[in-house]
């Protein structure tokens, strides 16, 4: 049996409600709304984007850029799930080996030339080549293509990579294994066609304003590197007539208070809201602030390595330093800005996944001290036995500080436990972390696509993100069938299980985003947990 | 006194080129590097990228590869970070910001900072003087990074006159508060300076001939006292310039300008190797010039100084 996707429903019915839209759209939003005269939306970025090459861009906020000025073959609507984009559809083979993704045929590069499927072919070959030298080259290994090992360590060309253009409309994509989340991968920005025509022009600078060809619903305007990045719309897009907003703005401000004040003197649509003052804004401006769950987890590495000291080899030393922690405190009182409580690695949020019931996440706070001090206690540690002086090493940042401090706290008074602070700058800690020159020491993860192997697979014994330095063949075992199991949930939940009971890690919380938006933009996809947004949803509508 | 020009001209070549050492030896003493992430790359792609920016070289090739791309190709190299920029990119776009912004900052702090100067020293202990030092002491004591969020607060928020932030190509309307920002407390130490030498000067016996020959107070001020108390200015001045049109990483973060204080800094964490390079190269060459600008002055300002 070959299964056709529902997607390609959906996709005839978006493209009646799109027609019947187009015709009104001068006046009205997607659901009737007034809009706005002003079709503009311009909000807050960090830092300047490394790089806005689709096969390159490393971060977040490159990627949102990334998202505007090229489409993939699949989207996301405002709730996460699959929407057709440049492809209309694919099919899976029996054995679940080969996909068939089908263009659409009036999809075109901002200069007027159709997207083929040859297009991905070469973008696809061009991230996996190690001589793009792409630090998201990674991302197509996961993809489990066939040959990618090969193409990725130079031992084989890139055309023997497993994806082909059968004909201009048909991309054919062959897997090693079967990977049963693989549609989901394709909506991330490494796998975006580029033009190979374009990029043999220019050479590096083909991401430059009036070199670069894309085939999003934007096209790249201006880049004033540490300034700003607008883009506008792109007359060309094969969705045009539904497109909105006129024009993105990327505004690069550094400070995220400055960011905000320039937010509440009109000059945002959409800021970051610095650490601790959501429920002030919240209370405020009702109608502006969110908090949406992100995709991310915050937890501490425990070094159970030779190199840590030697009572966090102990068990029951890390148990009692899992349990000790008031995850609520700092939740509700450091943090206080709508992120959850963790006891497990993968965020709760995630599409298809549970959280499965770990002991700890079933107990009150007070059984956990009971039990933390009764662990402890055993190991011969803290109040009772041998005293212990830990050190915590996290990146210079005021809220790491504020939850490196809390938790120190809380040990101190539950297990009489010390602990010290370290804090290093950014590219110190990552070299110290990745050494294992640590004790305990905080990390985070984003998902790079919405499902629980996200999160896990940097646990496993080989990844070169597992920092704590965990080995274990179960947990392996448990990651490897998972991914060709046809129902992977239960085999996610016992790897947790796992991380439960060894507690390489320590989870603390799961993150939320929470960020001022102008009341007047609608269209944000509040419920995509992965906070992937497209301009081409946005619109303003006009004040009542 | 040509002579003086070329000798110094030729010293700074070695301060240079010693600067560039140390610079190159701290910048591998830091830990971590430029193709660090979170995530390590697998050893293919490291070894492609290192190999593209010859880090795969031993220190002193690479040292010795630099100096000689930007002596004899004035090529200051690729950014790291930045695949689709070059050094020489960041350098032509960011300058001209904040050499824009610093160089209007010099001037206020110099016209305002000279003016409350004299004002003070010549109305020595009377409430203009208390006003002028209680100018200057407020002004130091708020540092820009105090001062551009209270800018921005009073004249963005509240008042809306002026935008909070951005560039756009320098036009005035968002170059006042990076100006203001910046000039502060460079202005209260040049009136401090011009203050205290000012009224060493009046105190002076050359002064005292000048007031007995029944002189106006101005003239005395601006023809005799002006040039002998500007000299320890002056002194000040050229590091200050410098430091002011190379821009400072605070008001670059605050108002988003994209000029190079940012880069400066930004490179430093990222450890761009080239952008560190470039800049340090920008600023050491700039100090050297302006110090020597400097001593030009001096020599006529004061007829007693002879190279």
């Amino acid at each position: 049996m070959t299964l056709r996707t529902q997607l390609l429903a959906g996709a005839a019915l978006a493209a009646l409600a799109g027609q019947a839209f187009a015709e009104a759209h001068t006046m009205t939003g997607p659901n009737g709304e007034t809009l706005a005269e002003n079709q503009t939306f311009t909000y807050r970025v960090l830092d300047e984007f490394p790089s806005i090459d689709p096969g390159l861009i490393e971060d977040v906020e490159g990627s949102h850029i990334g998202r505007n000025l090229f489409e993939g073959l699949m989207g996301q609507d405002d709730k996460g799930d699959l929407v057709p984009a440049v492809a209309t559809g694919y099919e899976v083979s029996d054995d679940g080996l080969t996909y068939t993704f089908t263009l659409r045929p009036e999809a075109t590069w901002s200069n007027g030339d159709p997207v083929v499927a040859g297009d991905f072919v070469y973008a696809w070959q061009r991230a996996a080549d190690p001589e793009t030298a792409s630090p998201y080259q990674w991302y197509m290994g996961l993809m489990n293509l066939a040959n990618v090992e090969g193409v990725m360590d130079g031992s084989m060309d890139p055309s023997e990579l497993g994806v082909e253009a059968t004909d201009d409309q048909t991309l054919t994509v062959t897997l090693a294994e079967p990977l049963p989340y693989f549609a989901q991968m394709v909506t991330h920005t490494t796998t975006f066609p580029v033009l190979q025509s374009n990029i043999e022009e220019f050479g590096d600078d083909w991401t430059q304003p009036g070199n670069m060809i894309g085939n999003g619903a934007y096209v790249l305007s201006e880049r004033v590197p540490q300034e700003r990045l607008v883009m506008t719309k792109n007359e060309n897009y094969w969705d045009a007539e539904n497109v909105i907003i006129e024009q993105v703005t990327a505004l690069i401000i550094n400070d995220e208070n400055q960011a905000l004040t320039r937010y509440l003197a009109g000059e945002l649509d959409q800021t970051d809201i610095p650490a601790g003052q959501f429920p002030r804004l919240e209370e405020e401006y009702p109608d502006q602030a969110v908090s949406v769950p992100n995709l991310c987890s915050y937890y501490y590495n425990v070094n159970v390595t030779d190199s840590g000291v030697e009572a966090l080899q102990n068990v029951d030393v890390r148990r009692a330093l899992n349990l000790a922690i008031d995850r609520d405190i700092i939740v509700d009182n450091v943090l206080a800005g709508g992120q959850r409580p963790a006891y497990t690695l993968t965020n709760w949020a995630t599409a298809g996944f549970e959280v499965p019931s770990v002991p700890i996440a079933e107990m009150t706070q007070q059984e956990r001290n009971a039990m933390a001090q009764e662990l402890m206690a055993g190991a011969g540690y803290g109040t009772d036995g041998e005293p212990l002086t830990l050190e915590i090493l996290y990146n210079t940042s005021e809220s790491h500080q504020s939850v490196a401090v809390a938790i120190g706290q809380m040990w101190k008074q539950t297990l009489g436990i010390e602990t010290t602070l370290a804090n290093q700058e950014w590219q110190t800690f990552l070299e110290a972390r990745g050494a294992k020159d640590y004790e305990l020491a905080r990390a985070g993860w984003c998902a790079d696509y919405n499902e629980a192997s996200s999160f896990l697979d940097i646990m496993q014994s080989d990844s070169g993100y597992n920092d704590s330095g965990f080995t274990n063949p179960d947990f392996d075992t448990l990651m490897f069938d998972a991914r060709t199991a046809e129902t992977p949930l239960p085999l996610y939940q016992e790897a947790e299980q796992i991380i439960a009971t060894e507690v390489p890690i320590l989870p603390i919380y799961h993150y939320a985003t929470t960020f001022m938006l102008n009341d007047s933009i609608e269209g944000w996809p509040l419920e995509n947990a992965q906070d992937n947004w497209y301009a081409k949803d946005l619109y303003r509508v006009a004040a009542e | 006194m040509f002579a003086y020009i070329v000798r110094r001209l030729a010293v700074a070549i070695p301060t240079l080129l010693i600067l560039v050492v140390i610079s190159f030896v701290l910048m591998f003493a830091a830990p971590g590097g430029p193709f660090n992430g979170e995530r390590p790359l697998p050893p293919q792609v490291l070894a492609n990228i290192e190999a593209r920016y010859g880090l795969d070289q031993p220190y002193w090739k690479q040292m010795a590869d630099y100096v000689w791309n930007v002596v004899v190709h004035f090529d200051f190299g690729p950014s790291f970070q930045y695949r689709d920029r070059t050094v020489t990119d960041i350098i032509v776009q960011g300058f001209p910001v904040t050499l824009t912004y610093g160089f209007w900052s010099f001037v206020v702090a110099l016209v305002a900072g000279v003016s409350l100067g004299v004002a003070a020293a010549v109305r020595h202990n009377t409430w203009l003087d208390y006003l002028a030092v209680g100018i200057s002491i407020g002004a130091q004591v708020l540092p820009n990074f105090v001062m551009a969020p209270i800018l921005v607060l009073v004249f963005t928020l509240w008042l809306g006159w002026l935008p909070g932030g951005g560039w756009y190509g320098g036009q005035w309307e968002y170059v006042v508060l990076p100006v203001i920002a910046l000039s502060t407390s460079y202005m209260a130490s040049i009136a401090r300076i011009t203050r205290s030498s000012m009224l060493e000067v009046l105190n002076s016996g050359f002064i005292r001939t000048a007031r007995a020959k029944g002189l106006p107070t101005w003239r005395i001020i601006w023809k005799h006292a002006m040039k002998p108390a500007f000299l320890p200015v002056l002194s000040y001045l050229g590091p200050a310039f410098v430091f002011m049109i190379t821009g400072s990483v605070v008001i670059d973060l605050f108002f988003s300008t994209g000029g190079i204080g940012q880069f400066f800094v930004n490179s430093a964490f990222n450890r761009d190797y080239a952008v560190i390079m470039g800049i340090t190269i920008l600023v050491g060459a700039l100090t050297i010039l302006f110090n020597l600008v400097v001593d030009i002055l001096y020599a006529w300002i004061d007829p007693k100084i002879r190279y």
